[in-house]
């Protein structure tokens, strides 16, 4: 069992879990994940690592509700617990000192740019931070990414925070700006989001890192459901990643594959009861 | 009673059929399909064995149970004495009883095969541990050990580790299995389906382990949550019976279409996360016509599981023909019962998909036989130009696992077959003092009794090392 020590809103259905697991906030490194169970009976959900405490036996987790299972571990309160947490799962990420480099958040995939993000700013790269949301309650870990980026740039959908726009708009005029231009670009956020990105850095040679999210089970190789297509090769996310570079991932297979059971997820929604269901975000995939 | 019949009555008693549900009933649900022997059943069958002197039956079992022992204590309506024998030297008898290949193993040997079959060991192994699972009052007691005040570290909770905990449990070290999923049992638990395989049992021959004193942590993934090396730091001795967990891919066009599964995901959605039930959240693709490719067990549990989840046509495609098929011959006799429809001398060449990224069928190859390869089996051969359409919503790979690297890329010195599987020797130690292994891990895809005879082998290893380094 892993007790829920914090639990508080973030953003609009975006929840910050602080969660006892000693062994897991010991060995984890910047870019892994943990899958947890949180009851019997229930779903195996991957969750990014956004932060440990090996003193403190901690780790972070911050989780969107975007379907039954994910609302359950929103709605564990502190002091009670989930009931498996297996991890840390996947490759670190690959942090070397690139020079200049943007971040680019998207979404709950903001907090999941976190740890990275700070990791290459302790490496040495200047680092300079998009975060884009549909509009501002969205926007989250600006203050907390303020402090070690060089500048942190905001786009909101609807111009209700920053400026108004996508996170591309962003990132274009950066690249235009040979000042500001970066060597490397790590992008986490919505899969409609990552592949613009891509598609915007590619031709300018820009190596551009994305972190995939495949639907998974046990997230140690065995099954083979994690699998994304990588330069035309086949490869298990869960083991071999979760970070690819974006130019050599094939993101229409990523898409297709993650709605393969958008009928029965849409089904278990639907069994909720309606004082539930506001609180589930639709996720663009 | 037993007493009382001549060699003559005995040699006239026919071999006992297992009593099954219905092939007609049971191709929709998910209950066993095996029932079980009945009390008169089984003593009358047990009635069969001569108790010959050279017991040839043991030697056919990779733990060495005392076959003819246990029979006569079922001849004679001592089933706490049956049960007392078979647990000393199976720790998961009532798994056995219920998938070993017993028709390859002790009742090959049987020296009454020949006439009128082989005395049903297996069904007899199930028996009596249904019956001890259901009277664990009535167990005779075992004796508790004198503590050793060893540890003992084990990776994996399948059947070689769980024999393995068992074993060294019972000559007093202190266990601690780590398994990386949820839950317990190894491929016992997300492999096997429920209706070969009830998982109750798995939970009670575990809970039988924790009683003996055997410590089990989930959750723990050896390689990521913790290094093989914390464990030799932190234990006495190692144990690693992590399996052979890696789907081997079949590397043909359209293998990443929605509907194609590994049969190991297709497998664990199935019976680890419950995907059969209706009350459980875990998804799977109900396909109205399946295709399963390879010939094993992994392929008739996955077909026979696609045709209970309501396939209307459930289909084996496989690259040899149903001579070399490896998956025991009960379990093609059940499927092909349950209507299980098999299309030998064939391969896939090609998966196929809809506009919407669905499978939607197979391009496939006729095949014939030529030469023997390694294995002993006549290798298969395209018959060049004979290919063939083959519709399907749903494709199942089953054409085997490779070892999994997670732990051994971790493991640094350990050595490793050039295939990947950890290298051991005849005792199972490995080439790092103190560290044994066993099971899929070393041998690649085998079976539960050879996983658990390392188990066996290698706990006796670990007890000789043990005493020595103390
Ligand atoms: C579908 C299917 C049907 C089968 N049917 C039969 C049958 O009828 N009869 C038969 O005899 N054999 C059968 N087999 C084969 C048999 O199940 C295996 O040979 C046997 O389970 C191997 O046992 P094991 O203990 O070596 O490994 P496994 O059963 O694979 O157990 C290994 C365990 O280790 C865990 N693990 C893996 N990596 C780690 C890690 N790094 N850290 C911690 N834990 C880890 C795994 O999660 C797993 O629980 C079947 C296999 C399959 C897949
Ligand atoms: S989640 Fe099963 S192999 Fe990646």
């Amino acid at each position: 069992m892993f007790e829920v020590l914090e639990n508080d809103t973030l953003a609009p259905n975006v929840q910050r879990l602080v969660v006892r697991a000693p062994r897991i906030a010991k060995a984890r490194k910047p870019g892994q994940f943990v899958i947890v169970h949180p009851e019997k009976g229930g779903e195996r959900i991957p969750l990014t690592i956004a932060d440990a405490d090996p003193e403190e036996g901690t780790i972070t987790l911050f989780v969107q509700a975007v379907g039954a299972s994910t609302l359950k571990i929103t709605g564990t309160p502190p002091g009670s617990p989930l009931l498996d947490i297996a991890g840390p799962l996947g490759k670190e990420t690959d942090i070397e000192n690139w020079g200049r480099v943007v971040c680019v958040g998207g979404g709950v995939g903001t907090a999941v740019l976190y740890p990275q993000a700070k990791a290459l700013a302790d490496a040495g790269n200047e680092v300079t931070t998009i975060i884009g949301g549909r509009s501002a309650p969205f926007i989250i870990l600006a203050n907390e990414l303020g402090r070690f980026s060089r500048e942190v740039l905001i786009t909101t959908e609807d111009g209700s925070l920053g400026r108004q726009g996508f996170v591309t708009n962003a990132l274009q005029e950066l690249i235009d700006d040979p000042q500001r231009c970066p060597q490397a670009i790590f992008a986490v956020g919505p899969v409609p989001m990552m592949r613009a990105i891509c598609e915007l850095s590619r031709p300018y040679g820009i190596k551009t890192i994305v972190s995939l999210n495949p639907i998974m089970i046990d997230g140690t190789g065995m099954c083979g459901g994690c699998r994304v297509k990588i330069a035309g090769e086949t490869k298990f996310a869960c083991v071999d990643g979760p970070e690819f570079d974006g130019h050599q991932v094939d993101f229409d297979l990523l898409m297709d594959r993650l709605t393969m059971y958008r009928e029965q997820e849409a089904r278990l929604v639907e069994d909720l009861p309606e004082s539930l269901k506001s609180k589930i975000t639709k996720v663009k995939r | 009673m037993k007493k009382n019949l001549s060699h003559k009555e005995i040699m006239a008693i026919e071999r006992v059929k297992m009593p099954e549900q219905d092939p007609q009933q049971r191709s929709r649900n998910f209950q066993e399909v095996n029932l079980g022997l009945s009390k008169q059943q089984a003593m009358r069958e047990a009635q069969r064995c001569l108790q010959c002197k050279s017991q040839p039956c043991v030697d056919g079992c990779p733990v060495r149970v005392r076959i003819p022992e246990f029979l006569e204590a079922i001849a004679e309506d001592n089933l706490p004495l049956a049960a007392h024998i078979l647990l000393k030297d199976n720790t998961l008898p009532a798994v056995c009883g219920r998938v070993c290949p017993q028709e390859d193993q002790c009742e090959v040997l049987c020296v009454r095969s020949a006439k009128s079959g082989p005395v049903a060991v297996g069904h007899l192994e199930r028996y009596v541990a249904d019956w001890a699972m259901q009277n664990p009052d009535k167990l005779l007691k075992q004796d508790r050990p004198e503590p050793s005040g060893k540890t003992v570290a084990v990776v994996g909770s399948g059947p070689a580790g769980l024999t393995m905990a068992g074993e060294l449990a019972h000559m007093g070290h202190q266990v601690t299995v780590f398994e990386a999923l949820h839950e317990t049992g190894g491929v016992l638990r997300y492999g096997i389906p429920e209706f070969r395989l009830p998982k109750n049992i798995v939970d009670a021959e575990v809970e039988r382990l924790e009683r003996l004193g055997v410590t089990i942590e989930c959750n723990v993934i050896v390689g990521k949550t913790l290094t093989l090396e914390d464990l030799t730091r932190q234990f006495d001795a190692v144990f690693i019976g992590n399996g052979a967990g890696l789907p081997m891919m079949l590397n043909i066009e359209g293998e990443n279409l929605k509907g194609v599964f590994s049969a190991n995901e297709y497998l664990t959605r199935v019976n680890l996360m419950g995907a059969w039930r209706n009350d459980l959240p875990t998804p799977i693709i109900q396909g109205r016509r399946v295709v399963v490719i390879g010939g094993g067990n992994t392929a008739m549990d996955a077909v026979r599981t696609a045709r209970r989840l309501g396939a209307e046509r459930a289909i084996i495609l496989y690259r040899r023909s149903e001579e070399e098929m490896p998956a025991r011959v009960e379990e093609i006799k059940h499927a092909k019962e349950e209507g299980i429809e098999f299309i030998l001398l064939a391969a896939p060449l090609e998966i196929l998909g809809d506009d919407k990224g669905w499978v939607a069928g197979l391009r496939c190859q006729r095949m014939k036989l030529g030469e023997p390869d390694d294995s002993g089996r006549r290798r298969p051969q395209p018959i060049e130009g004979d290919t063939f359409l083959l519709e399907a919503d749903v494709v199942v790979n089953a054409i085997g696992t490779r070892p999994n690297p997670l732990l051994t890329a971790t493991a640094g010195n350990l050595k490793l077959s050039p295939k990947g599987n950890i290298a051991t020797d005849e005792n199972c130690a490995t080439n790092i003092p103190g560290v044994f292994a066993g099971g899929d891990i070393v041998r690649g895809g085998a079976t539960v009794i050879l996983a658990m005879g390392d188990g066996k082998k290698a706990a006796a290893a670990i007890d000789n090392y043990l005493r020595k380094s103390s």
